[in-house]
């Protein structure tokens, strides 16, 4: 029974032990650490936080970079683009322009042939005249000295021209 | 392997020629008194036994300090008591009186009177030295703390950060609710307290083996601190249930249930002194009583002594750790009924 009976003096020293520690422990111990403990679960929440923001727009860099990437790529696509388109049409025009100047100068000395030809013919034309009279000449000139021939010629001559 | 069949090996070594010395022994002797024995190391004492070799007992004289209404104040060492039998007119109750083991001084019929008996008993230095510690343990963690703010602990400090958060932040944090702060210093203290204690309890010598959790006197201080810190903060709402709660008016016009209610208020923390208390004691005396088996068999034969000493020590150790669960289990438990009276205490008005 003795065992359930509390003693005063025991009761008195832990009262006492008890309430010092108490007091020692609430305004030195406990506020110390937990406060500590929270303020410094507090400053890693505010750092992950932190560096989840600085990963956001790290990505957001990325992906303004890919696509300031992806534009000059298309600018430089399109500015190849346009550099061939030009250096063709360039060799078209300058086909076209060779082309119609080829047919230009052949034109040219077509024309020029066919002046020569039609000068050439026209002289050949009174050179054969001129020899065709120089051979009728010397022909009528040879035949003519036998009486009987001239008569003859004369005959077929008017034969000829009736017949006609 | 070898190492499991070493410990074996070692753990026989150790139990066997002790227990036959001890039954070489014990053929002389009177038989055992366990009762006794157990008696005497969960109740207090004006000394500290600490063992006896052969016939010399070593012990630490701790003070008295009595006030008597025939005999005064008086303060002296409990060795006075041995050399003497009574010192000042102060003496050791008689073995079958009302005040056996207990100082009492003796009126003119020679009936024995308790006087005011303030002595520094085995149990109040031991707390003492108990609060010594956590005060030493505690600081010298805060003082770290003041030092390097915003860095983790490591080692014992790192283990001691995460036992104080696991109380604050899973049992006083949801039990009190939302102004815990205010009340997590007594809450720390109190588990803190109690686990020291309870651990201090279990090692065998000096500083440690005192009986202080498991001793009345010691879980009622610190039900009183409970129920004082529930009830001297209570809200209105907590009163206003417990004097007029919401039941049919039949049940508190006649004041049945505010009687119930009011009961209430002193069985709780008179559960946490009693549960505290017998806990911590019966593990004690079950620890002692399985020791004490050695020295109960060594009468029946080496045989028989050499087995059950075996089976002592094999259980002792099964209790020792279960009494280490045991020392966390109660703190805890302590201090998390003493959250959620405190929670209670705490009610705000809801509809």
């Amino acid at each position: 029974m003795s065992l359930l009976m509390p003693e005063t003096g025991l009761v008195f020293w832990m009262l006492l032990a008890f309430g010092i520690v108490f007091f020692i422990l609430a305004k030195f111990g406990w506020p110390v650490i937990t406060g500590m403990v929270e303020k410094r679960s507090n400053f890693i929440n505010d750092s992950v936080k932190a560096a989840e923001e600085a990963n956001k727009q790290l990505e957001n860099i990325k992906i303004e970079t890919e696509a300031i990437l992806a534009k000059a790529q298309q600018e430089q696509m399109r500015i190849l683009n346009e550099a061939s388109e030009l250096r063709n049409q360039i060799i078209q025009d300058a086909k076209e322009n060779a082309l119609v100047e080829s047919q230009k100068i052949i034109e040219d000395a077509k024309r020029q042939i066919q002046i020569e030809k039609e000068k050439s013919l026209n002289e050949m034309k009174g050179q054969i005249a001129e020899l065709s009279v120089d051979i009728a000449e010397k022909v009528i000139r040879a035949d003519l000295r036998k009486e009987n021939q001239q008569s003859e010629l004369i005959d077929k001559l008017l034969n000829e021209i009736t017949l006609n | 392997m070898g190492k499991k069949i070493a410990v074996i090996l070692l753990f026989v070594c150790c139990v066997f020629p002790s227990g036959i010395a001890w039954a070489e022994k014990q053929d002389t002797t009177q038989d055992l008194d366990v009762k006794g024995i157990i008696f005497d190391h969960i109740s207090d004492a004006y000394e500290w036994h600490i063992t006896t070799i052969g016939d010399k007992h070593i012990t630490i004289p701790l003070p008295i300090i009595v006030y008597g209404e025939i005999n005064g104040f008086k303060v002296f060492l409990s060795s006075q008591l041995h050399h003497q039998s009574s010192y000042c007119g102060y003496q050791l109750g008689s073995e079958d009186g009302k005040y056996a083991g207990k100082i009492v001084e003796l009126n003119a019929a020679g009936e024995e009177l308790r006087p005011w008996d303030f002595s520094l008993t085995k149990n109040a230095v031991a707390i003492i030295i108990n609060c010594l510690i956590l005060l030493c343990i505690i600081l010298w963690v805060s003082k770290w703390y003041k030092k390097n703010p915003m860095t983790a602990p490591k080692g014992i400090r790192g283990a001691l950060e995460m036992l104080i958060m696991s109380i604050q932040d899973d049992v006083i944090k949801p039990c009190v609710g939302k102004d815990y702060r205010k009340y997590s210093p007594y809450l720390l203290t109190a588990f803190f307290f109690i686990f020291l204690n309870n651990l201090m309890g279990l090692i065998p010598i000096f500083p440690g083996g005192a009986n202080t959790t498991g001793n009345i006197a010691v879980t009622l201080v610190l039900a009183l601190c409970t129920f004082f810190a529930v009830n001297i903060f209570g809200t209105k709402e907590y009163w206003k249930e417990i004097l007029w709660p919401d039941v049919p008016v039949w049940m508190k016009a006649i004041p049945l249930m505010p009687i119930i209610e009011l009961f209430g208020i002193f069985t709780k923390p008179f559960a946490l002194m009693i549960r505290l208390f017998a806990n911590i004691m019966a593990g004690h005396s079950i620890v002692l009583g399985l020791t004490c088996l050695v020295f109960i068999t060594a009468s029946m034969g080496v045989a028989v002594n050499a087995g059950m000493t075996f089976v002592s020590v094999f259980f002792t150790i099964f209790m020792d750790c279960l009494e280490l669960l045991v020392a966390y289990i109660q703190a805890y438990v302590f201090t998390m009924l003493s959250s959620v009276f405190i929670g209670l205490s705490r009610v705000e008005h809801h509809k």
